[in-house]
């Protein structure tokens, strides 16, 4: 089936780490019923499109880089939800800032993307709530592959599964954390199914060839 | 001589009598356990130290699936997570799709969207109560709630044709229109269902064994649910007034008046009464909603094909048994680049240890009934 093996050719440029301006090569302009889609377009630059992650600059993020500098690496905001992305060396730091002086108490969620071309592979992605002001922000850890990022369970113990199932799906190792081991697969399974280079069918494909001795016909 | 060899026993009964920690497996085939979780409990006698969950039985890579199926397809993925509240996973996912393109289903859309997720809610809350109590040793109470969960679900029968895994709502609005008498059903459910509730309360709520059974039983207070995360009933019954319907409207919810049930001990207790008092509400929500549902489309203006532009956006709901949140990244495709899904069981299963700690092997059980876990979310 051609939607089956999506292959991790996506560009990945829209995120602009370094505050330049989005040139996405992938991003067409906002939802116009589009014509019949072929696969997955190779990337011909098409003409700049609207700017949906738009700097972002208010009290909080003021705050924020006023309390950690350069450790702020960005602060954007898309459909008006704000997000920093921040240096993973002072992860902690800021966690604890963000806990105890900007109150988000709830961790909400906290996961990971995969970004195989970024000379930092991954996104980690942690959802903050504060119950006090009920508003959110994402905090947004660029990691490289084999980087082991500071583990949050002593900030919010909510992070211990989040983060043993981050390892679980895409291999981010965390330092500090309690147990981290697999969580939703069992200890034996090979690689991390959430990365890009993980193929849907790999795991089928190998079990055929192992126990049927054929090639799937998948 | 035997006596001797008794004395002997006594004296040395540390080596003959062990008294170490014991490891106990619960589950995964276990009826209590609600699906395939496992518990591995470390007992002192019947004591329990400490525990450790071993999940991942049902595991089906919803979010892997996601990346290789377009916006559309994945909808009728999401039903499968929490199979009991499957309308509540369509309403996140939904909303979640709608707020990366950026646009809104019409207000029938939305109202009728209420109507059946706070149906659902009731749905949910009932297998609930009747399993739960089942749990307990109350075994009347679940055949009473699984014939009222049985009036919702042939309401959502009628309207789109599936009783469980209903994929009711479609990304901008919805497939079908409300069929002729649907006001008639909801309302003719809310109005008995009223009675029914204090049936359930007549058996349970004054009931000394429930009581003892569930007082003071598994006690996780505000700051522990904060700090692990646990939200929805759980969080309420700590005495937190949140709920995100209130905090953060979605759907047609800030139309409606009802409140929201607290209670004070964050116990067994206080979450039974808090989810008994949220069907209630949940009826009062429904009743409202009927008595004027607007005219009009009830699709928005998305495209047949749907290609978010590049971004990401984070949505989430207030499902039965907690926060539901959607992470959607996009990179301008018609496939998602990554889906999050935030699921309430998962995260609120993790307060287990801290809540068994201490209690008895039986407790236990009314704990693993109290958290509300479905197992399909919890390993997705």
């Amino acid at each position: 089936m051609a939607d089956e093996s999506k292959p991790p050719q996506s560009p990945d440029s829209q995120k602009p780490e370094s505050g330049t301006a989005p040139a996405s090569p992938a991003a067409k302009t906002p939802a116009t019923p589009a014509p019949p889609v072929a696969a997955k377009p190779a990337p011909p630059p098409p003409k700049p499109p609207a700017p949906v992650q738009i700097p972002l600059d208010n009290e909080l993020t003021r705050r924020y880089r006023e309390q950690f500098g350069a450790a702020i690496l960005d602060a954007l905001e898309d459909r008006k939800q704000a997000y920093l992305v921040i240096d993973a060396a002072q992860l902690k730091e800021i966690a604890l800032y963000s806990r105890d002086f900007e109150k988000f108490d709830l961790l909400e969620d906290f996961t990971a993307v995969d970004w195989p071309r970024r000379e930092k592979r991954f996104d980690l992605v942690a959802i903050l709530y504060s119950f006090p002001h009920n508003t959110r922000l994402r905090l947004k850890i660029p990691v490289a592959e084999n980087e082991r990022p500071v583990s949050l369970v002593e900030v919010w113990p909510t992070a211990d599964w989040l983060e043993r199932e981050i390892y679980d799906m895409f291999g981010v190792e965390f330092s500090g954390h309690p147990g981290l081991k697999r969580i939703l697969l069992p200890d034996g399974w090979q690689g991390h199914p959430l990365r890009k280079d993980y193929d849907i069918l790999l795991q089928d494909n190998a079990w055929v060839r192992e126990n049927l001795g054929i090639d799937s016909g998948q | 001589m035997g006596n001797a060899l008794q004395d002997d026993a006594l004296q040395n009964n540390s080596t003959l009598l062990g008294t170490d920690e014991l490891v106990l497996n619960m589950g995964p085939q276990h009826p209590s356990t609600h699906g395939v979780l496992r518990v591995k409990l470390k007992l002192d006698g019947e004591r329990v130290r400490g525990t450790e969950c071993v999940i991942g039985y049902l595991h089906r890579g919803v979010e892997k699936i996601a990346e290789n199926r377009t916006y559309q397809q994945v909808a009728p993925y999401v039903d499968r997570m929490d199979y009991v509240a499957a309308v509540s996973n369509g309403l996140g996912y939904c909303e979640a799709v709608e707020k990366l393109l950026n646009v809104e289903a019409p207000p029938r859309a939305r109202v009728i969207r209420v109507i059946l997720t706070e149906l659902q809610r009731i749905a949910s809350h009932l297998v609930w109560l009747g399993t739960h109590a089942l749990d307990i040793g109350a075994l009347t109470p679940l055949f009473y709630c699984m014939r009222e969960r049985e009036e919702i679900l042939k309401i959502f029968e009628k309207y789109c044709g599936a009783r469980l895994t209903t994929h009711a709502f479609r990304i901008g609005g919805l497939q079908y229109e409300s069929y002729d008498g649907f006001e008639k059903d909801v309302e003719r459910f809310c109005l008995d269902f009223e009675r029914r509730i204090q049936e359930y309360v007549d058996l349970l709520t004054g009931n000394s064994i429930w009581i003892g059974r569930t007082r003071n039983v598994g006690v996780l207070n505000a700051a522990d649910c904060i700090a692990l995360g646990a939200s929805g009933p759980i969080l309420r019954a700590a005495g937190v007034k949140w709920d995100l319907r209130k905090a953060q409207p979605y759907a047609a919810y800030d139309q409606y008046k009802f409140e929201i049930p607290v209670g004070t001990n964050g116990d067994t207790y206080d979450r039974y009464m808090v989810r008994i008092e949220e069907m209630r509400q949940s009826r009062l929500i429904c009743l409202q909603a009927i008595e004027k549902i607007p005219e009009g489309a009830i699709m928005g203006k998305v495209g047949k094909v749907i290609k978010p532009p590049a971004g990401e956006v984070y949505h989430s709901i207030e499902a039965p048994k907690g926060i539901l949140g959607y992470y959607i990244v996009s990179d301008a495709s018609t496939q998602p680049y990554r889906v999050r899904i935030r699921p309430p069981s998962f995260i609120n299963l993790q307060a287990l240890d801290k809540m068994v700690r201490g209690h008895l092997v039986a407790d236990v059980v009314a704990i693993i009934g109290t958290l509300d876990i479905v197992l399909g979310e919890v390993d997705r």
